[in-house]
């Protein structure tokens, strides 16, 4: 098992990637036989890629906050008048699409929480045919994904309620752009060169989800935590570093999550939660 | 030496597989009120459901209220009935309440579950961690901390001398190590409760513990 990113880095290095290290680690804890391991993961890939196609159908949440986006981005996708490269927007929609879908209480995996499930999938199935990806590849993404999440979660966390959003989407970008440096070559130090500057940029990113409910601002920091995974992976396999090593940034976003008041930790008492909207679509919604 | 970690496998993180909208407070909920199920060993015909922090404040946008039913009626996060859990509730005869409180906890998304069915009451908090993981901090009063991660036993019994011994020859007899127990009982001579934390993945001994004598319910998970 590894404590740290710099155990997880040297460990790799025994492996022929951070992923095949992961699946190693696990059948060590778990007793379990690394093809019922490998299996697991890919029934989550498959709920992950039948969450986006969902949303791009177009859903509509419970209270009617959320939905109808993922395909409105992706009909702008078609249009290709787009800012951002189709890969990027397609991570964009991607993401949007898997919130919008656990709004609606429907069937998404969690990654590495539900309100945060869109980051990863969403970066993962818009890299996956341009970058030709196989099955094993991309299960193999998901596992490096989960070896960074795994240390971000026992060194600092992912919850909202203990660390605002930046212990949710904040780490669920660091895990998709070490997943993403992987996926095109990258080693494990780079890999988590990308996911020390992922939450670096989140770093304070509060939670604050109108009504209480994981629809506003969640589905939208979802579709930034994706372009942002792209962009520090980009830096990372451009061959930028973190000044601050990885272990530290960690540390100091378990610090500034502690430091944070309980109105920016999913108590809805905070940020646009407290807005005048926010707070009128709470009474309309619940009555007080 | 391992350290204790508060998430041990990948699936703690890409995982679980569930109902939205939220994995601390909706899937972990749905856990939490499973576990405290399979504690009791019995369907409840009470349920008063403390709510604390973070929970108390959102219960309602979350699901919290929902997903916590679902499990007591033995739903998993995944169970697609999980939306419709407190009609469900209803219609078998369980009287819910949910009481948001304003105490400070330990952790921010906390449960008490006070259960009854006819004279038999007990109390259990669950406190949901990230990720849909949960932990057991409380049952009875009696202050413990379980994680889900490893395999547990819980044997509810009666405060009589040689149930320790009874319980831990059977995990010594079909080699099973037990790496932490915990022993706490409600008065002498009245209801005890012993928890085992193993390092064997054995469901097939809860049985074999339930036929033990003097033991009232025995329950597994991992």
């Amino acid at each position: 098992m590894f404590y740290s990113i710099k155990e997880l880095v040297k460990q790799a290095q025994d492996y022929p990637s951070v992923a095949a290290l992961m699946v190693a680690t696990e059948a060590q804890n778990t007793g379990r036989s690394e093809p019922a391991i490998r299996s697991l993961m890919a029934r989550n890939l498959d709920v992950m890629a039948d969450s986006i196609a969902q949303g791009i159908a177009g859903v509509k949440s419970v209270t009617g906050l959320t939905g109808g986006d993922a395909k409105r981005l992706d009909q702008y996708l078609d249009a290709g008048t787009s800012y951002l490269g189709p890969i990027a927007l397609a991570a964009v929609r991607n993401a949007v699409a898997v919130n919008e879908v656990n709004a609606k209480m429907g069937l998404i995996c969690a990654t590495p929480t539900a309100g945060s499930a869109g980051v990863v999938a969403g970066t993962l199935m818009a890299v996956r045919e341009p970058f030709h990806l196989t099955r094993e590849q991309q299960v193999d993404f998901l596992f490096t994904a989960g070896a960074f999440g795994l240390v971000i979660a026992n060194n600092a966390g992912i919850a909202g309620a203990e660390g605002g959003c930046q212990a949710e989407v904040g780490s669920a970008s660091a895990m998709a752009a070490a997943a993403l440096v992987q996926a095109r070559g990258g080693d494990a130090d780079q890999a988590a060169q990308a996911a020390a500057i992922s939450i670096a940029n989140l770093m304070g990113l509060v939670c604050d989800p109108v009504a209480g409910l994981v629809e506003v601002p969640c589905v939208k920091r979802n579709a930034m935590g994706a372009a942002q995974a792209l962009t520090s992976a980009d830096m990372a396999l451009a061959g930028m570093r973190s000044v601050i090593p990885p272990d530290e940034v960690i540390a100091a976003m378990d610090a500034v999550g502690k430091q944070m008041p309980s109105a920016f930790r999913e108590t809805a008492e905070g940020g646009l939660a407290a807005t005048p909207t926010g707070r009128h679509i709470q009474k309309r919604i619940f009555g007080d | 030496m391992a350290k204790e970690l508060r998430f041990n496998s990948v699936f703690d993180i890409i995982g679980p597989v569930m109902v939205g909208p939220s994995s601390s407070h909706t899937a972990g909920a749905a856990r939490i009120g499973k576990v405290v199920r399979e504690i009791f060993g019995d369907e409840p015909d009470r349920v008063d459901i403390y709510l604390y922090e973070s929970f108390a404040k959102t219960y309602r946008g979350h699901g919290t209220d929902i997903a916590l039913v679902g499990g007591l009626l033995g739903m998993g996060p995944d169970d697609a009935r999980l939306p419709d859990s407190l009609k469900i509730a209803h219609e078998r005869g369980i009287k819910v309440t949910f009481v948001p409180k304003s105490d400070k906890v330990d952790h921010p998304n906390t449960a008490k579950i006070a259960l009854q069915k006819g004279a038999r009451a007990m109390t259990v908090t669950g406190v949901s961690i990230g990720g849909g993981n949960i932990q057991i901090s409380e049952i009875n009063g009696f202050k413990l901390s379980l994680s889900m991660g490893t395999p547990t036993f819980i044997t509810v019994h009666q405060d009589v001398p040689g149930m320790i011994a009874r319980a831990t020859d059977l995990m010594s007899e079909n080699g099973v190590n037990i790496g932490t127990m915990t022993v706490t009982r409600e008065a002498k001579g009245e209801k005890a409760i012993m928890i085992m934390e193993c390092d064997e993945r054995r469901p097939d001994l809860v049985a074999k513990l339930k036929a033990l004598p003097n033991v009232d319910n025995a329950t597994y998970f991992e």
